[in-house]
């Protein structure tokens, strides 16, 4: 059973933003490395000219007319937030621009 | 710019433009929370907006209606099937932890935009326009970032252009002809300080006769025109400068700061992401029906480049002045209805002339918009009417301009309850020329032994004593013959 | 019948004939619930309004008001269903103390036909699972042997309603999570057509399966409940816009002429004999009733499985981007730096969210998009066109929901062995097709057993219509013994 290398888990735990552990990464090594040979299956079956599936029943977008709704009140808003100064979310220092 | 000027001998910028515009909507792109510049922070947010669990996009008729418009206005070919894609990255004014976006079925592509540079119109080729949501805003106090949601949700279209541009100016004016696009069209505000309209540009440099394009960076947050065209002057320097030094360009993104008029590479960090994008489950596919799509078609109005053309090459106006009255579309249609009112072979030039001159002036000093403006396009027609048929003279028409301006009064009435007609009756003119030679008889002496600058002065005593009235042309005739000069 | 094992259409006529109040309805749930939940463990949380919900209704009963269809019945609801100023944890630890400001769509039309919700319950973490163990916050046993998962994700839903401990609930169900735990409890489970029901207010695992549905004791239960709550919602894109009809009168008890088709690759594999032989009892059934029995074949079938780990954990790492720790939830708000903040605040998933966001993760980074997640999505089509096919000759088919009873706690030593749980339910998922296991015998370990009936888009009806007869003849009639 192949594992997946380490530096690829700790790549993808990056993207995703998840802290692993050093036990945890052990772990996923082999976990994913089973379940993604498992999913090598799926490149057998051919599939050439087959669109890929996005809704299981077709249907078009509705759309909504643009009329505004009331908001949340700010404290109703914030009240969940782990972090909040006033009526601000707050969050340790971004460094460098936004996104996008 | 001369070390500019002359880098460019042997180096060929190539610049493209990726420009936000917020479309104007009265609610988010997938969610009728409000849209407000302004308001309290956090004020204008619902549960999806905050990205709580549970929620899920519903898609604002008005977001497409307005897109489409710019679609079809930029000549795009419209997709009959687009789709929502969802972008990955995570940062706090992202509330969900991805961006409803386009990604390879957008709305619009293969479109232009028409810019009016240097006198003519030149076309840049577009890629694509999409329509996507705002993020909200982060707010640096030292140690910590504040967050403000109120933007998130905002739709947006992004405009793409090919990276066809050679010139920081041409690029500006891209932004300029874009801006002045979509207000003329009530597509977007595109207020560049609220943000309504912002830029990133992707510049690089290659040798002249080479074909492959060069190692490219991307420069963020360039939200003026005037930063646009820093900024991209500045990174066209930068990046030739490193390769004359034999240093390769690095692929990056670059933050603008216009205070210092320098650029820094942003942290690799917080760019190196992977989008991973994929269609939006939530979101069937976005269908322009047919209702939608006749009318964005049928009340699209002629646009600012084919007016310009218009102007210059059927009313004969110098390319500046017809910019300029493009450059807002109440201009536009003020000049358009005012040579309706008062048509002519050359009434375009004039009336440019009298809104540029006088009109334009007397609103700014007075703060008022052209739709507002006292002076409706019929009154001035009256007023160019009444100076072309000798009634006032030019310069009394300036007078009556102010007069009916201020106070809303028609010309015609001014002129008759001031009784300044101009007096273009020669019996009357030739009395007063008798008057003012007999009173100065130095100065005809003075003429008649050479000295031609005295004409003036006796034009001056005849207007003097017609309090200007006195029609110019045919007293300058009458005071020649008198004179025997 | 003592009241809390009436069923929820029963508990509706006797409370609008005047024979049982609400509150004595609701009252009864409560006690269940005190005295077994110990037991059971299948509630998360308690709505404190339930008893006040139950009281308006013998009000407004009193007073000659009109009543809604579900008028005074004790209903709960799998805690990934959103209720506004009730707690609502997805059984994950990641929102704790979240008190959400609005209801999910099924919650309002609940409350729009009076129903009283009595609780939220228990699940697999943000559904993820099937056996409820990847709960973050407690452990639910099935009342059949409190040895055994009640299955998952919907296993609070399942248990509490085959203990009698509510009328009915409302599950969710991505490859199987309402019709699986439904066959390891012994109760009937309904997922609809995906688009059926709204999923406004459901935590989103994975967007394009998702579909909520109910987990009752009789099928009549499940006809009623989905009158109910299906329906277009202009808050849902997905959400189908076709007349809702009246199910319950698809329950003719007549299946003469019905075409059952037999798909071989569901009987082919490992199947326990209990099992397959409870199925052939079902087939003897329908035949001895007038339906025709049609052998068929949906050949991408075995597709399914890995096709959905790719689809579920891809859409399940997006959904789950959201879970910062900046607006809700909880957060490692020690963090010196943003990154870290992201990072240590997720690190508060359990173990088996970690490892779909994780994979979801890596199937949708750019160049590994087309071989995995576009992939299985034309997969899809192909498992979706194996049914369209078949639909030219059957009318619903008939499937195990499972290969095996009620499994222990732990049984499952790896999440490979534990995803084949679902086999037999994730197709149905994958193609958006409604899907409902019906009750059909005990197992010699007096464990339940469910048969599965799959049917075309929209046509629950005639699911109903068959799943009514199997249940009129092979339905369990004992009650399960850790709750007698």
């Amino acid at each position: 059973m192949p594992a997946l290398p380490r530096t690829e888990v700790e790549e993808i735990a990056l993207l995703a933003r998840l802290h692993l552990d050093p036990d945890e990464l052990s772990r996923m090594e082999l976990e994913l490395g089973a379940i993604i040979e498992y999913f090598a299956a799926l490149a057998q079956v051919p599939t050439e000219g087959i669109p890929p599936m996005t809704h299981a029943v077709p249907m078009d977008l509705r759309l909504r007319a643009d009329e505004p709704a009331p908001s949340l009140s700010p404290s109703d808003a914030l009240a969940g937030a782990p972090g909040r100064d006033g009526d601000l979310f707050v969050v340790p220092a971004i460094i460098g621009g936004g996104e996008p | 710019m001369t070390v500019l000027a002359e880098l460019l001998d042997t180096w060929e910028p190539v610049i493209g433009l990726e420009v936000h515009v917020q479309l104007a909507t009265k609610s988010k792109a997938f969610s009728p929370s409000a849209v407000q510049f302004g308001a309290p922070p956090n004020s204008l947010t619902d549960p999806l907006v905050l990205g709580m669990p549970g929620t899920l996009p519903a898609f604002n008729r008005a977001a497409l209606a307005l897109a489409l418009k710019l679609g079809v206005a930029t000549g795009s070919k419209i997709r009959a099937r687009a789709r929502f894609a969802r972008k990955h990255y995570f940062y706090p004014d992202l509330p969900k932890g991805y961006q409803i976006s386009q990604y390879d079925e957008p709305l619009c592509e293969d479109g232009f935009l028409d810019l009016i540079h240097d006198g003519a119109v030149r076309r840049v080729k577009l890629q694509r326009i999409h329509l996507e949501e705002d993020a909200g805003k982060n707010m640096h106090v030292g140690s910590i970032s504040h967050v403000d949601l109120n933007r998130a949700g905002v739709p947006l279209v992004e405009v793409v252009s090919m990276p066809e541009m050679h010139t920081a100016d041409e690029a500006a004016e891209f932004m300029r002809s874009l801006h002045r696009l979509v207000r003329w069209l009530e597509i977007s505000e595109a207020d560049m300080e609220k943000g309504q309209m912002r830029c990133d540009a992707n510049v690089s440099v290659r040798r002249r006769g080479e074909d492959r394009l060069g190692t490219r960076t991307e420069l963020k947050n360039i939200n003026s025109f005037r930063f646009v065209h820093n900024a991209i002057e500045h990174e066209i320097v930068r990046q030739i400068r490193q390769l004359e030094r034999g240093e390769r360009i690095v692929q990056e993104t670059r933050l603008w700061d216009a205070d210092a008029g320098t650029s820094q590479p942003m942290r690799s960090k917080e760019t190196a992401d992977d989008y991973r994008y994929f269609p939006d489950p939530d979101l069937p596919p976005l269908v322009v029906d047919g209702a939608m799509m006749g009318t964005t078609l049928h009340t699209m109005p002629e646009l600012p480049a084919a007016r310009f053309d218009r102007y210059v090459r059927a009313h004969g106006l110098p390319p500046d002045d017809a910019r300029t009255l493009v450059n807002e579309r109440a201009l536009a249609e003020f000049f358009d209805a005012t040579v309706k009112a008062h048509p002519g072979e050359k009434s375009g030039r004039v009336i440019a002339n009298w809104m540029l001159t006088e009109l334009l002036g007397a609103l700014k000093a007075a703060s008022v918009s052209i739709e507002a403006s006292p002076m409706p396009p019929a009154r001035l027609s009256d007023l160019v009417q009444l100076v072309e048929d000798g009634t006032i003279s030019g310069k009394i028409g300036k007078e009556i301009f102010e007069e009916s301006f201020r106070t809303g009064e028609a010309p015609k009435a001014i002129v008759v309850r001031r009784g300044v007609q101009q007096i273009s009756d020669e019996g009357a003119l030739i009395e007063i020329i008798e008057r003012v030679i007999a009173a100065n008889p130095h100065q005809v002496q003075g003429f008649q032994a050479g000295k031609d600058a005295l004409f003036g002065f006796f034009v001056g005593q005849v207007m003097k004593e017609t309090q200007g009235r006195a029609n110019p042309v045919i007293t300058s005739d009458l005071l020649h013959k008198r004179l025997g000069r | 019948m003592t009241v809390h094992w009436l069923s929820a259409a029963q508990t509706a006529a006797q409370i609008a004939s005047g024979e049982l109040t609400a509150s004595a309805a609701v009252d009864a749930a409560l006690d269940r619930v005190a005295s077994f939940d110990e037991t059971i463990g299948a509630f998360l949380a308690m709505d404190p309004t339930a008893r006040e919900v139950a009281n308006d209704v013998d009000r407004r009963r009193k007073a000659g008001e009109p009543l809604g269809p579900l008028a005074g019945v004790p209903i709960a609801l799998k805690d990934n269903l959103v209720t506004r100023r009730v707690a609502t944890t997805a059984a994950s630890k990641m929102l704790a103390g979240w008190i959400p400001p609005y209801d999910a769509t099924v919650v309002e039309k609940l409350r729009a036909a009076d129903a009283v919700i009595i609780g939220k319950l228990n699940c697999d973490e943000f559904a993820m699972g099937s056996s409820t163990e990847n709960s973050a916050i407690k452990r639910t046993a099935n009342p059949w042997d409190t040895s055994r998962v009640p299955g998952g994700s919907s296993g609070g839903s399942a248990a509490a309603v085959a203990a009698g401990l509510c009328a009915g609930a409302l599950g969710t169900d991505t490859g199987g999570s309402i019709r699986q735990p439904a066959a390891f409890c012994g109760v009937v489970g309904l997922k609809p057509t995906y688009g059926r029901v709204s999923r406004w207010g459901v935590i989103a695992f994975a967007s394009s399966l998702d579909q909520v549905g109910p987990l009752s004791r009789t099928v009549e239960d499940a006809a009623l409940a989905l009158e109910v709550i299906a329906g277009v919602d202009p808050k849902d894109e997905t959400s189908i816009d076709a007349p809702v009809p009246r199910y319950r009168d698809a329950l003719t008890g007549d299946v003469k002429d019905l075409r059952v088709g037999i798909p071989h690759e569901y009987f082919d594999g490992a199947i326990d004999a209990d099992i397959r032989g409870a199925l052939e009892r079902a087939k003897a059934l329908l035949v001895e009733r007038g339906a025709q029995l049609v052998d068929i074949s949906l050949p991408h079938t075995r597709h399914a499985l890995p096709a959905y780990y790719i689809v579920a954990p891809a859409e399940a790492s997006s959904n789950l981007a959201r879970y910062d720790g900046i607006r809700f939830g909880t957060a490692a708000t020690d963090a010196k730096t943003l990154q870290d903040r992201y990072m240590k605040s997720r690190a508060g998933f359990g173990p088996e969210v970690k490892r779909r966001i994780m994979l979801g993760t890596y199937a949708l980074r750019s160049g590994y998009y087309d071989a995995y997640y576009k992939k299985a999505q034309q997969v899809r089509t192909l498992i979706k066109r194996d049914f369209d096919q078949a639909w030219h000759h059957v009318d619903v088919v008939l499937t195990p929901t499972t290969p095996t009873a009620a499994f222990g706690f732990g049984a499952k030593a790896s999440p490979l062995e534990m995803y084949q749980a679902d086999v037999f339910t994730l197709a149905c998922n994958l193609a958006g097709l409604p899907g409902i296991s019906v009750p059909c015998g005990l197992t010699g370990e007096a464990l339940p057993i469910g048969a599965q009936l799959i049917g075309k888009p929209l046509d629950e009806a005639t699911l109903l219509r068959a799943a009514h007869v199997i249940e009129s003849v092979l339905g369990i009639t004992k009650r399960p013994k850790a709750v007698a």
